[in-house]
């Protein structure tokens, strides 16, 4: 029979070890896992990139619910174990369950430290430790504005930065007179915050927070020095604490953490520690690499494999803030049986500094220019003796041209990837054996990289120390448009151009796509990119299309569609209204809503309803399923609004009709506002219109979406004609040079708004040629409803479905 | 097995998916560029999508909703996602394009559904 195995704890430690021993021996244990939160098991680590806004919830996942199931493991996520009782060898949850076990690993993490101030159960006081806590400061970015962080450590600063990215000011409260204090020393720590005060973070350096103000809510804070500040909430990132509650209760030996000896037992037979709650001769890690090493011990242990004891972790620092490189590893105070070797770079800001004892390498700060990171670490970690060698790759400020490659003293058991253990050799085998060449397959293939993506860097020099020539750095740096080829945008377009491509398919051929009939990603941006560059000649490839706008619907998690009329700046009228009150009842469409985008939307439609109805309503496609132009949102104006300068409904359907339906690299949205207070969000648009007294002034690349981004003032004109051209040359710039699912809020920051402005505003002549190019494409579009809905052939091989009705003994009696 | 049809080659447009429903089946039917015709159940594994409205290369089909790689030869979701999706042969004669189903599937299917089996 086979033995069970419960973990306690369904964190990134403890799955880490039931991962092993799925590999080590898969039917030696019945596992059950129990964990508090209503998760899967998901990388913590990312949470920071979460809040940033650079990664996704689901993107964070581990091991998802399928994975639980195909390897037999009961699951019970949302249970917290409350007892264990060693004699009956049974664990106990708060939901009255209870399950026996052989053997059973505890792996309850820590809690994050509130520190006991008057006040801290005030609503807006939150922790930053798990995925309710980044929810929790989503939520309050939405509706708050001021933001105070209490702690100036790694945590606090990348909680900081996440909630700078939601646009809240935000206060960094720290008690010392530095940054980072446990890994930094005061030089890197100084230019650490000079930098972060760049990226617009305020400091209140040595300030003790004695009390949370405010009735239910927070409203500020008040320090000690009676100073006080706003803030409506406040993340504390004070440190961790151990949790180790269960396993007081039930007797473990608890200091610190749960106390375990080299193997990760605890003083209780068949009981086992690891992870943040596990305390390991007086060290406690708050960090993954060392509960991996701890983890592997472990599991061979569990499954009665010999292995060498653990003993213990050097460990090392990096600071996951966009535009920030730090690193910090081992000792870098000096002291009076130290030297050190310092470089400092203030032109560059760079920072490097490397501490010796008895001239070997005991610990170092890396600031501005962390590519020494992964070899000094490990020197560190040998406490390698300084060389000339080592003195001189570490002299150089820009590792590219240094002689010696750290990758190259590698042995293949080191360690690239701390976080998810990927050796050097796991790396090489997969170079050598499946064809890896980029980081990117290195990342998919093996792991390495795809936690914190420290090691990257790393990785980048393996590849390039195993492919030699074949791979050159640009190469692999540089992002072709998918995995089907090695291409770039920019290469593909010019290739297009110079071979005289105009199809699809042609163009996969001709430029030796890997995969003959490319995917989704590629064969859309083929397809605009052709259409881009021959506006007459190219004919427009249907089935290479997304497929909403393969549709002209936009699909929905069930299959259905929806239908978004255009209404042209906002504006409707009642016989319009009762068309679509009309159309909705007849098709009975599951919901009628209004958008984001001043529009109406009939949701939940039949594929088969949609040429009918489209027909029936009688409207403008609204294009709100293409890359395209979409909406221009507008005020009331100056026809009704008592700020109003400007007619900005009438600017804003001129607009629409000029463009609608443009096909355009992403999606392109647009508002006029009739005055400053800006009604229409014309600041956040793809391109935004403000009227002001005796003109109008024009703001480019915002964005409302994923990555926020608040527009950038391009021009003042004085007259709507003036706006009309300003924004045909933009726009044509824009398809002209983006990237297929490129928005312009990314595009600009790539090229630069003194490229655009001087592109579309500056260079007259530029400007009116971009323009000529762009009638070329207005004069030939046509309304895609109407065209589909008109067309028999198309309405039957697009949209309709055969039935074909059985009955029980023979044939066909439907038609197709 | 029985074979029912469900209409002729030209019927089915390259490159662009078909649904054919036979009793209370639901059926996605392609026709590859390479000019096979194949038959899939009409629902991803991942979360039901219809495939019939994903995009064709080559041999694979890419589900509308998430993108997940699915072989239409024999249903294989291909890495990193797993799980597999029902196919059905079918038989050109002529211009006419059968589908083989095993004795009573369209309706075995409805008492699945239901819970009678
Ligand atoms: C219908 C609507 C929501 C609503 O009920 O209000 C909507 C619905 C969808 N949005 Fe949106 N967005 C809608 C307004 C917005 C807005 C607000 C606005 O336009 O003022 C934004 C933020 C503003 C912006 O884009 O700058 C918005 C940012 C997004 C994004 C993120 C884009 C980005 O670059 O960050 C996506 C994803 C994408 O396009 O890749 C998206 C994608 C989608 C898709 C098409 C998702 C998809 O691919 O299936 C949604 C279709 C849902 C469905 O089942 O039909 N939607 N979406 C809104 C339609 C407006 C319209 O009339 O055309
Ligand atoms: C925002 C953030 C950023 C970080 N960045 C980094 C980084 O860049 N590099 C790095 O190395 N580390 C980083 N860390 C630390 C790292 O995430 C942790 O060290 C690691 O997750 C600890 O793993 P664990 O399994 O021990 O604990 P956890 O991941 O906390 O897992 C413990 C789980 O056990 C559950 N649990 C506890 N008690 C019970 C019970 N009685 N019954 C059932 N379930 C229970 C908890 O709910 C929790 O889900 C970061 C942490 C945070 C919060
Ligand atoms: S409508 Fe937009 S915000 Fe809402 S779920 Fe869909 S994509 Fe997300
Ligand atoms: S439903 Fe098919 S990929 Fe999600």
């Amino acid at each position: 029979m086979k033995k069970k195995l419960v973990l306690v704890g369904n964190g990134m430690a403890g799955v880490n070890v039931v991962e092993h021993v799925l590999k080590l021996a898969k039917d030696q244990y019945e596992i059950t896992i129990f964990g508090q939160e209503p998760h899967p098991n998901y990388n913590r680590i990312l949470l920071s990139s979460v809040l940033a806004g650079d990664t996704e919830m689901e993107d964070i996942i581990l091991n998802d619910w399928d994975w639980y199931e195909k390897n037999g493991i009961t699951l019970y996520a949302g249970h917290e174990v409350t007892r264990v009782d060693t004699e009956k060898r049974k664990v106990y949850t708060d939901n009255g369950l209870s399950v026996p076990y052989d053997q059973l690993l505890l792996a309850t993490g820590s809690h994050p430290l509130m520190l006991p101030l008057p006040g801290r159960e005030k609503d807006g006081v939150i922790a930053f430790r798990d995925m309710k806590d980044c929810e929790a400061m989503v939520e309050a970015s939405r509706k708050y504005k001021k933001a105070a962080v209490i702690g100036g450590g790694l945590l606090g600063l990348e909680a900081a930065r996440g909630l700078l990215n939601l646009n809240m000011d935000v206060s960094v409260i720290h008690l010392f007179d530095r940054l980072m204090e446990r890994q930094l020393d005061r030089e890197a720590a100084k230019m650490l915050q000079a930098e972060l005060e760049r990226q617009g973070m305020r400091f209140l350096m040595e300030k003790q927070t004695e009390k949370i103000l405010g009735e239910k809510r927070v409203t500020g804070l008040q320090f000690k020095d009676g100073s006080t500040i706003d803030a409506d909430l406040v993340v504390m990132a004070v440190g961790i604490r151990p949790n180790v509650r269960l396993a007081a209760e039930s007797g473990f030996e608890v200091n610190r953490g749960i106390v375990v000896n080299d193997f990760m037992e605890t003083s209780t037979p068949d009981v086992y520690a690891v992870g943040e709650c596990a305390e390991h001769r007086e060290t406690v890690y708050g960090l993954v690499a060392p509960h991996r090493e701890q983890g592997a011990v472990l599991a061979k242990r569990l499954c009665g494999l010999d292995t060498p004891p653990y003993e213990g972790s050097v460990v090392s620092t990096k600071l996951k803030v966009s535009g920030v490189d730090v690193f910090s590893a081992g000792e870098f105070n000096d002291q009076p049986d130290t030297r050190s070797l310092r470089i400092q770079d203030e032109w560059k800001g760079i920072y490097k500094k490397v501490l010796l004892r008895d001239d070997r390498i005991i610990g170092g700060v890396l600031f501005g220019d962390t590519s020494d990171s992964a070899s000094l670490f490990r020197w560190i970690r040998d406490r390698r003796e300084m060389t000339d060698a080592i003195h001189a790759a570490l002299a150089v400020t820009d590792s590219s041209d240094s002689g010696i490659s750290p990758v190259r003293e590698m042995e293949d058991a080191d360690q690239v990837c701390d976080c998810n253990g990927v050796s050097k050799g796991q790396i090489l085998e997969g170079i050598r054996e499946k064809g890896l060449a980029s980081v990117a397959e290195v990342k998919r293939y093996t792991k390495a990289g795809s936690s914190c993506g420290g090691c990257q860097p790393l990785v980048e020099q393996i590849l390039q120390q195993e492919l030699g020539e074949e791979y050159d750095r640009e190469n692999a740096s540089r992002t072709p448009i998918c995995s089907c080829t090695d291409l770039t945008r920019d290469e593909v377009v010019e290739a297009i151009r110079q071979k005289r491509l105009t199809m699809v398919k042609e163009t996969m051929n001709v430029l030796d796509w890997k995969n003959p009939e490319g995917c989704p990603r590629c064969r859309p941006a083929l397809n605009y990119y052709l259409g881009m560059v021959w506006p007459r000649e190219h004919e427009d490839e249907r089935e290479s299309r997304i497929i909403n706008e393969q549709r002209h619907a936009n699909i929905q998690n069930d299959g259905t569609y929806s239908v978004v009329p255009r209404m042209y700046g906002g504006v409707t009228s009642p016989e319009e209204l009762r068309r679509i009150a009309d159309v909705a009842e007849k098709y009975r469409v599951r919901m009628v809503k209004v958008t984001g985008g001043q529009r109406l939307d009939l949701l939940g439609v039949q594929k088969e309803d949609l040429p009918k109805i489209w027909s029936e309503l009688g409207m403008a496609s609204g294009h709100a399923y293409a890359k395209a132009i979409r909406t221009v949102k507008t005020c009331v104006g100056a026809d009704f609004c008592r700020f109003g300068t400007q007619n900005s409904i009438q600017m804003g359907i001129d607009m629409e009709k000029k463009f609608e339906g443009l096909d355009t690299p992403h999606k392109v949205k647009m508002a006029v506002s009739a005055c400053p207070r800006n009604c229409a969000e014309s600041g956040i648009k793809d391109l935004g219109v403000v009227g002001v007294e005796g003109g109008w002034e024009i703001y480019i690349g915002g964005n409302g979406g994923v990555n926020l981004r608040g527009a950038d003032f391009l021009c003042k004109v004085q007259t709507s004609e003036e706006v009309m051209e300003v924004t045909g040359a933009y726009l044509q710039f824009y398809r002209e040079t983006a990237e297929y699912w490129e928005r312009t809020s990314g595009w600009i920051e790539r090229i630069g708004l003194e490229a655009i402005k001087k592109a579309v505003v500056e260079d007259q002549e530029n400007c009116k040629q971009l323009l000529s190019r762009l009638e070329q494409v207005l004069s030939s579009r046509r309304d895609p409803w109407k065209k589909d809905a008109s067309d028999s052939a198309i309405r039957q091989s697009l949209y309709e479905e055969s039935r074909v009705s059985v009955s029980a003994e023979h044939g066909r009696e439907g038609d197709i | 097995m029985r074979e029912v049809t469900i209409g002729k080659v030209t019927e089915i447009p390259e490159r662009t998916g078909r649904v054919v429903h036979i009793g209370n089946l639901e059926l996605a039917v392609f026709r590859l560029s390479g000019g096979e015709i194949r038959a899939v159940e009409n629902r991803c594994p991942h979360r039901g999508g219809p495939l019939a409205e994903g995009m064709i290369s080559g041999g694979y089909v890419y589900c509308p909703l998430h993108e997940w790689k699915i072989r239409l030869k024999d249903g294989k979701v291909q890495d990193p996602d797993s799980g597999c999706v029902q196919t059905y042969p079918v038989i050109v004669e002529g211009d006419e394009v059968k589908i083989g189903l095993r004795e009573n599937e369209e309706f075995r299917q409805r008492e699945e559904e239901t819970g009678l089996v």
